[in-house]
């Protein structure tokens, strides 16, 4: 599904913000990523969501070797990658139907199509009575549920959501995770950046530790994370 | 509910918001322009195929016997690629000082010489200078009057002049692909966060290119309706003008039905730029993205 080997990333002329970084993802697996502010946690997602390329190091998304493939290539296997964005990037003019309608769009779905997967999906989360809503008129959970919705309309084969629980409560943050698990039992693979550790202990998943640039697995927290 | 065009809120772009004035200005100078350039080309057209397929021969008043001007007409007719020779009558060739000597000029005894006037067949040419040897033969005096000498020159003149309005034309279409690629350039800038989430989703080049596309064809044809139009009513209200000038060699300022019709390239041609600069100004700025 996600493979790095030795990945190392730069900006520009500055320090490795990522060292050596290897791991593999099996499809259909569930795992938290976590580290301190600055370990590297977002560096780490844009790579897998295709928005930057390594300095060095291979990744291969969905079996492909990014570096091998073509550019004109690139958009198909975005198309598959469901990213759920710290601070949400709703598009501002556009309405809540229509920000979760976009990845549909892009990936030319019929209108019929998008009206009726768009509508059911923003019921499912609760906002069945804010369709035409547009973001500056929702509140915070509600604007992380339009661009949780969005993120999983196209049923992408790997969703990756940077903080998705760290502008709403607790309750809503269990419930947000259990839509993240629903959505793992339909077979889609799920990286959660998050500080929360007490969501990372309730739920049990696998762990990617970022610390200064490195990498390491772990089946749980260890009594010394930070959060 | 899905049935917007665009993902990105151009409304709201200030850059936006003066295209469509630079294009219709540029259509209208661009329309005036072609149109001058149509006007002079008829002209010389005109000039070329009325005057140049012709040449008029002199024949002076005291070598003018009873028999030199048939034999010279005979002479004429023989040469291969002329068409028609014509005797100008006496009564004729004088009136054509009337407006220098007034209209007692045909009726007086002033000596006027004697003219033939030479059609030369289409696609031929005959040289004046050894047609005047030949006819010398006959009447020594004779002079060869070649229209293509005094008005080669002004039609070199009105041909430099279109070059001009061409190379005018051009430089306006330069500029309108300039203001364009600020335009795009701008947008570009404005609502890079949007273009990136596109990107990030999936979207193809082409896709975004195309929201920037259709907006530059919208801009432009709103600049290009507008300009197309003032031009037409400057070319209307020029050739309204020219009907009550008097002007045998001046070019008629008015256009015909086709050349009205082919005036509708320049605003048509805008949109076109408009449409192909703002495609490929993104396209390039995209392919910088990963």
């Amino acid at each position: 599904m996600l493979r790095f080997e030795n990945v190392g990333m730069r900006y520009g002329v500055g320090p490795e913000v990522l060292r050596d970084v290897s791991f593999a993802l099996a499809p259909g697996s569930f795992h938290f990523l976590t580290g301190s502010s600055g370990a590297g946690k977002t560096t780490l997602l844009k790579l897998m969501y295709l928005a930057l390329r390594p300095t060095r190091g291979l990744v291969h998304v969905f079996g492909q070797d990014v570096s091998m493939t073509p550019r004109t290539e690139l958009p198909d296997l975005r198309q598959n990658i469901g990213v759920v964005f710290q601070d949400f990037r709703l598009i501002n003019h556009l309405t809540a139907v229509e920000n979760v309608a976009l990845p549909l769009r892009v990936g030319g779905a019929k209108h019929v199509e998008i009206d009726s997967h768009v509508r059911e999906l923003l019921s499912w989360v609760g906002l069945g009575e804010r369709l035409d809503a547009r973001p500056s008129t929702l509140s915070g959970g509600q604007q992380q549920r339009v661009a949780i919705a969005r993120a999983v309309i196209n049923r992408p084969r790997l969703l990756l959501a940077d903080e998705p629980t760290g502008n709403v409560d607790d309750r809503i943050a269990v419930r947000l995770m259990y839509l993240f698990e629903e959505l793992n039992k339909t077979g889609t693979t799920v990286v959660i950046a998050t500080h929360n550790n007490a969501l990372v202990e309730k739920f049990g998943h696998p762990i990617l530790r970022l610390d200064d640039g490195e990498l390491s697995v772990r089946r749980k927290l260890d009594a010394t994370d930070p959060s | 509910m899905f049935n917007r065009q665009s993902d990105l809120p151009f409304e709201r772009d200030q850059s936006t918001r003066f295209l469509p004035w630079i294009v219709a200005l540029m259509v209208f100078l661009g329309a005036l322009m072609f149109a001058a350039a149509l006007v002079v080309s008829d002209a010389v057209d005109t000039w070329d195929n009325s005057l140049t397929g012709r040449m008029t021969i002199q024949i002076p008043e005291h070598e003018n016997s009873d028999d030199t001007v048939p034999k010279l007409a005979g002479a004429l007719q023989a040469i291969k690629g002329i068409a028609a020779v014509r005797v100008v009558p006496d009564k004729e060739a004088r009136a054509l000082l009337i407006p220098w000597l007034g209209d007692g000029v045909v009726e007086s005894g002033l000596p006027v010489p004697s003219l033939i006037d030479v059609e030369i067949a289409a696609g031929s040419r005959i040289d004046p200078v050894l047609l005047q040897a030949r006819l010398a033969e006959i009447a020594p005096n004779v002079a060869v009057d070649d229209h293509r000498a005094w008005l080669s020159a002004l039609i070199d003149l009105a041909r430099t002049a279109e070059v001009l309005a061409f190379a005018i034309l051009a430089l306006i279409a330069s500029a309108a692909v300039v203001a364009v690629i600020f335009t795009t350039q701008s947008g570009l800038a404005v609502h890079a966060a949007i273009i990136e989430l596109l990107h990030q989703m999936g979207a193809r080049d082409s896709y975004i290119a195309s929201q920037f596309q259709i907006q530059a064809l919208l801009l432009a044809l709103r600049g290009g309706i507008a300009g197309g139009a003032a031009a037409a009513l400057v070319l209307l209200f020029f050739g309204w003008i020219g009907r009550g000038i008097d002007a045998a060699f001046l070019p008629a300022l008015t256009l015909s039905p086709w050349e009205w019709g082919f005036l509708l390239l320049v605003p048509a041609g805008a949109v076109t730029i408009a449409m192909l600069t703002a495609r490929v100004t993104v396209l390039r700025a995209l392919a910088r993205m990963p």
